[in-house]
This record gives structure tokens, sequence and C-alpha cells, in this order.
């Protein structure tokens, strides 16, 4: 990535804008957003869909009604926290593929205090169980991080592993020695007592405020403190951060700590709030969507929470359409694809201009193409 | 500064609309109950939560059958809904199946696979849906007023399939690719295993453990494995068909599960029957009971004499004398004269587990937790 060049197929390629008027980057947005519904609605049509009506559905199936509207916000708070704690990595540049295993062992240790500690008052029981997911998802993010930071291990492939150990080891408890003897062979693990549940707020689990509260602690902690500081240069630069005196090591293994520690309180809030015991299934996803989320808000805290808000209304509303117009499942997933292949494909556009060079290549002059 | 001051305002606002949705969270899920109508116009619309597609091939294929099945049956009385590829490893995705089908006008409630057992439970018991009926496959879960659960005799279809693997195998060694370790699971593995050593002592199982129900990759990678270890029978308790192309490409034998996939291209020469489900056996008299009001919570467990469990026809694979034994015992099993599990029976540590001349009755059926002799199993 010399001098900013990213790829040369033939006579086009590709070159790093220095920078980008903020209209003219607004303007790339938009009509990535419009080339997406042209597209979605493209494929609907393909299926004697009409586009219109699937779309004002979905909107519809999302937030058409209140008990929608809380279906939403139930899948939006686990997005958003777990968005978070991406964030936080990615900063650094420190791509953490593994928010799916953090949280299954934030879930595990929090269920370790819930069935343990089952007698304990509720908040303190929840307190404690927060605590434990925090900083057994912590340590699940510190393991690949002080890999990487003392010896330079490969993040991506350390972290995407750690996942499978995390639900495989969690699988192995649900079938084995954690089975609810009362089961009947089901593999299952007890329910946690009345105190290790999360209460309700306006019909929602407490969640929507935790992750509220924790939307506007990571924006402060990323724009306004040393630290926060530190992780952005660290992300920019590693050789600034080492002539600027920083413990980049530190720097790196605070930075996954806080990470992993979001995406393990994912886990005790799912565990708690909506199955009430563990599960190995317990991430749902959400560790991989959130790098979807998190990347589409740009590493910007304050934009994450509206784009988890947006993504759980295309999931709520991709499963109401299954059923109010009998749409089967894939198509719905393939609309949700055409969608982020756009948004995601206009960030390739942001950053880069794309030449076409005429006559023999390597020539500088070229026509701007957007 | 401004930034600031937008985000502070979009949150408040957020936090409002919340507000504001949270107290309109009990008018009644949205007015669609209005259960003083008149009965006959108004179909009862019934919603089925499926783990896989409607065409995998297997397991949801069969499932929705019934489903259409029922639906054909009951004509205008009835409106069918469902969605598909519900995830059954956690509460959330069945809770919220549940939620938007009962959102859509939904009175009946059917989870199809044993993962949505604890969501349906719980909203059942739950207080908020007393209107609704709940009924669960393959679980144990059932209250007093709107949950009930079914499921079916499969031991009796598996012993007979493996009456057929045990006669057709010329290696003896049977490949069976299987989901959990779980006692559903166990007792179709052990069954498959005596039947096949009822007619050939020297046959043996083998198990791969996938940890998924449906998972087409895994499956047929599983079949791989087994068929390089000598198998040359594969039957499988997992979803999708992938176990018995991997078998037909190795010219080798397949029985299925769920379906009867003699018609699918490629296992013409391979199928030889399979274990299968007739779903509409339990449906069609369940709604017409909860149509007519006289439903009561019940454990339905249906049996080859029922109808609701069966071998599928089989097929010109199937050698002359092994056709001919499934017919005995078939006929046997359906008057009720040929218990699965008679003792003696070891389990596959050596250990005896039901004792010379003892039957196993359903719920000593259901504690299963042991393979039988001959079995070896791995993931």
């Amino acid at each position: 990535m010399k001098d900013g060049k990213l790829f040369s197929i033939g006579s086009v390629k590709a070159v790093k804008r220095e920078d980008i008027p903020k209209n003219r980057s607004a303007i790339i947005r938009i009509s990535s957003v419009a080339l997406s519904l042209v597209f979605a609605g493209i494929v609907l049509l393909f299926f004697d869909l009409n586009p219109f009506t699937v779309f004002a559905t979905i909107i519809e199936g999302s937030v058409g009604s209140a008990s929608r509207v809380q279906q939403t916000i139930v899948k939006a708070i686990p997005l958003t926290i777990a968005s978070l704690g991406i964030l936080v990595a990615f900063k650094m540049k420190f791509w953490n593929i593994g928010g799916e295993g953090q949280i299954v062992m934030g879930a595990l240790a929090a269920s370790f205090v819930a069935l343990n500690f089952g007698d304990a008052p509720r908040p303190v029981l929840l307190l404690l169980m927060a605590v434990a997911s925090v900083v057994a998802g912590g340590i699940w993010a510190l393991i690949p991080a002080a890999f990487k930071a003392k010896m330079g291990t490969n993040e991506v492939i350390f972290t995407l592993m750690m996942n499978y150990i995390a639900i495989k080891f969690v699988t192995y408890l649900q079938y084995g020695p954690w089975r609810d003897p009362n089961s009947k062979g089901f593999p299952k693990i007890p329910n946690f007592s009345e105190n290790g549940l999360l209460p309700s707020l306006f019909g929602v689990h407490i969640g929507w405020v935790i992750a509220l509260i924790l939307t506007v602690a990571v924006y402060l902690f990323i724009n306004y403190t040393k630290k926060g500081y530190e992780i952005t240069v660290v992300g920019a630069s590693i050789d600034t951060a080492g002539y600027a005196g920083m413990n980049i090591p530190s720097v790196i293994m605070t930075a996954m700590f806080i990470s992993g520690g979001l995406c393990g309180l994912v886990g005790m809030i799912q565990a708690s709030a909506i199955e009430k015991t563990l599960v190995y299934g317990i991430s749902a996803n959400y560790g991989f969507t959130a790098i979807i989320t998190t990347w589409l808000a740009r590493l910007n805290a304050a934009a994450v929470l509206f784009v988890c808000i947006a993504f759980a209304m295309l999931l709520q509303g991709a499963s109401f359409i299954q059923l109010a117009m009998n749409v089967p499942a894939a198509v719905a997933g393939v609309v949700q694809g055409v969608i982020l292949f756009f948004v995601l494909g206009s960030e390739f556009f942001i950053r880069y201009k794309v030449l076409f060079t005429r006559g023999k290549s390597g020539s500088s002059e070229g026509k701007e193409a957007r | 500064m401004k930034k600031k001051f937008l985000i502070v305002l979009l949150i408040m606002v957020l936090a409002v609309s919340m507000a504001a949705c949270g107290n309109g969270g009990n008018d009644d899920g949205g007015g669609a109950a209005d259960d003083n109508g008149d009965v006959s116009a108004e179909p009862l619309t019934v919603g089925f939560i499926y783990i896989g597609a409607v065409n995998d091939g297997g397991y949801t294929q069969a499932q929705h059958a019934g489903t259409m099945a029922a639906k054909d049956y009951f004509g205008d009385q009835v409106n069918t809904i469902w969605l598909e590829g519900i995830d059954d490893t956690n509460k959330q995705a069945a809770t919220d199946a549940a939620k938007q089908m009962i959102d859509q006008g939904a009175k009946v409630i059917v989870g199809t696979s044993f993962g949505f057992g604890e969501a349906l439970n719980e909203m059942a018991n739950s207080g908020e849906y007393d209107d609704i009926t709940f009924l669960h496959f393959s679980g144990s879960y059932i209250n007093d007023t709107n949950l009930g659960n079914y499921f079916g005799a499969m031991e009796e279809p598996r012993y007979l399939s493996g009456i057929i693997a045990g006669m057709q195998t010329k290696s003896n060694k049977l490949g069976y690719v299987a989901a959990y370790p779980y006692t559903e699971v166990q007792i179709g593995i052990n069954a498959f295993a005596l039947g096949a050593q009822s007619v050939n002592p020297d046959a043996e199982v083998k198990v791969v453990y996938i940890n998924s129900w449906y998972d087409p990759a895994k499956e047929k990678e599983a079949a791989e494995a087994l068929l390089s270890q000598g198998c040359d029978v594969i039957t499988q308790h997992a979803d999708t068909v992938g176990p018995q192309l991997a078998a037909a490409g190795e010219g080798k034998f397949a029985i299925g599960y769920n379906l009867d996939n003699s018609a699918v291209e490629g296992l013409e020469d391979a199928f030889l029957t399979a274990p299968v489900w007739n779903h509409d056996i339990f449906l069609i008299p369940t709604i017409q009971g909860i149509i007519d009001g006289t439903w009561t919570p019940e454990s339905y467990y249906g049996t080859m004499a029922d109808g609701y469990v069966d071998l599928a026809p089989l097929t010109k694979n199937v050698d002359a004398d092994a056709a001919a034994k499934v017919d005995e015992i078939m006929s046997e099993i359906k008057a009720g004269e040929f218990p699965i599990f008679t003792g003696p029976i070891k389990d596959n540590e050596g250990n005896e587990r039901v004792a010379e001349g003892k039957t196993l009755n359903r719920a000593e059926i259901w504690e299963t937790d042991y393979l039988v002799e001959g079995v070896t199993s791995g993931e």
C-alpha cells in the first residue's frame, strides 16, 4: 500500500484519497444506500414481490407496534454493547474477531456466580455477576492481546480460534458436569434463581439503560481520556506512539481488556435477562454482527448506538416479512446482504478513488471515475 | 460541543420513545384477539417454528409435509404460518419467532425442535399468553392448561432399519452420523444396533457426533470419515441428505431419516429405506380438538401402529430376505408383541443395563444414557 495505491488491475487502479470533503462523502453514503435499495428491489422483483411493500413492511414489522419495538430493542441491546467493545479494539487497529468467545466466557462466569450464590440479595448478586463477566471476557481477550504485544502473533486468527474454545467448553459443561440432574437427560443447565435475573423497565429488561450509559462512557473514554487518546494513537501509527514514549504493550492489553470486558458483559446480560441460564449458543452471532455494525458506525461510539438500532430493525423486520408476506428466510437474508454490501462498499469509494488510466499502465494521469 | 448536544438529545428521544412503548406494552398484543366472535368464520392460525429450511431434504421438510397435510385437511378453517431457520441453541431466537407469529394472529404455536422447548415453556407459563396453545415436539414440557408435547416411538422403525443394515453389510461395520450424545439420539442408535445384531451378531456400529442437528457440511464430512473407516451402510440422526449422498458417492448403502429420499437424484442405487415421521397423524386430531375446544394438554407418543412413525417403502436395493425379515418383525411390532428393548442388554463398557427377560417401557426407554454393546462413538 505504498503511495496509497491499493491495487492496479490493467488500466484501472485505486488510489487512496488524500482527504475528502464532508459533503462529498455524504453524497457517496446516501447514494450507496439508495443503490442498495434499488438492487434489493430488483432481487425482490425476481421473487415476484413488490419492493415498496416489502420495505414498508420491514419498517412496520420493526416499529409498528409496542411489542415489535420491544423486540427490536431487545436485539439492539447486545448488539450495541458488543459493538462498543469491538470499537475499542478496532480503534487500535487490533482486529478483535473474538467477540463471540468473549460473550460466551462472560456468560459462563456470570452463570457460575448465579448458580452458586443464587441466594445472595438481588443487587449484590447481579453486580457480582456483572463484575465476573467483565473480568472473564476481559481475560479471554487479554490472552491473544498478550501474545500480540509480546510476540507479535496475528490477532485475527488467534481471537477467532478462541471463540471455538469458549463455545466448545460451554457445550461440554452443558452436556456434562453442569447438566441439570432434574432435566430427564436433557442437556440443559439449571435456571438462575429469581435474584439472578435482570429486572425490566418500561417493558424491556434494563440492559437498555446499561447500553445507553456505556455508549456515553465509551464515547467519553475514547475522545476525552489519556488512555483513549493513546489507543487512538497506537491505532494510527505504532511508530508515532513509540516515539511519544507510550508503553505500547500496556496500551494494547488495557484496550483489549476493556474490549473483551464489554463483550463479556453482553454474555451476562443475555444469560440473565433472556436465557435465564447458560446455553452454548448464548452469543447468537452478536459478536460477529457487531463487527459489521462497528464498521458501519465508522468507529464512532455515538454512531454505534444508531447503527445498532437500525440494524436491529433490519433483523426484526426481516423475520417479520417472512411471516407477513411469506418471503422465504433466504430471500430476507439476500436483501440484508445486498444492503450491507453497498453500504460497506461505499466506504471503499470514500477512502479510495478509482482511476482509469489510458494507454500504458503506470501513467499517473487518469480520469477520475467518482 | 454541537456533537455532544446532539448525542444527548438523541439519547433522550430514544429513552422517551422506549418509555412510551413500555406503557403501551400491555394492551392485549395489538387487538387481534377477539375471542367471542363467530368461531367458524375466523380461521385458526397455527404458527410453526422450524429449525431448518422447509426444503432441507430431511427433518424440517418432513415437519412441513405434516403441516401442509393438516392445512389441506382443514382447508379454510385453518391458516398456517411458519418461520424457518430458527436457531435452537439459545432461547431468544425461539421466543422471538413465537412472539412474531402471535403478533400475526397465531393462536397455536408449534415448536418443532427440542431446543425450542425452554422458550415455549416459559411463554406458556408466563401468564401473558394464556389464550395461546403451545405444542412442543420432542420435549417433555407440559402444564395443565396450554402446553403439551408430542413425539414418537422412533425406536421401532430404527430397529427395522438396523435389520436391513445388518443383513446387507459386508464389512460388518455400520456408520451412524449423530447429532448429540443425548437420550433421544442414543435411543435411536441403540435400537438400530440391536436390530442389526439380531440378524448379524458381528455387526458393529460406529457413531460420529457432529454436535448439531442441522449442518449439511458437517453431516457429509462425518459420513465420509465413517466410510473411510470401512463402513458400508451409513445411517444418520441429523437433518439433511448429506450423509446419504456421501454414501452414494462411495457406492455404499444409505439409510436416511425423516424422509423417503428414494427419488433423490444420485441416491438411486444407494438408498435402502428411512425411518420417517408422519406428523399429520398427530396434528390433524390435535388441531381439531383445539378448534372444538376439547383439547387438553397431553404427552403424545405415536407408534408404528398409529402410523405416526413408519419405515419408508423398501427400495429395489434391499435384498429379498432382508425385506422378508422386516415384514415379519414389523407385523409383530404393530401388533404390540415386539418390545424393542428386551433384556439382556449390555452397554458398550460391558455393564448389564437391562436384565434377562425384562422389557423397557416408554419412561424407562427415555432414561437411556448409554450406548449398547457393539457401538463405538467419537467426535
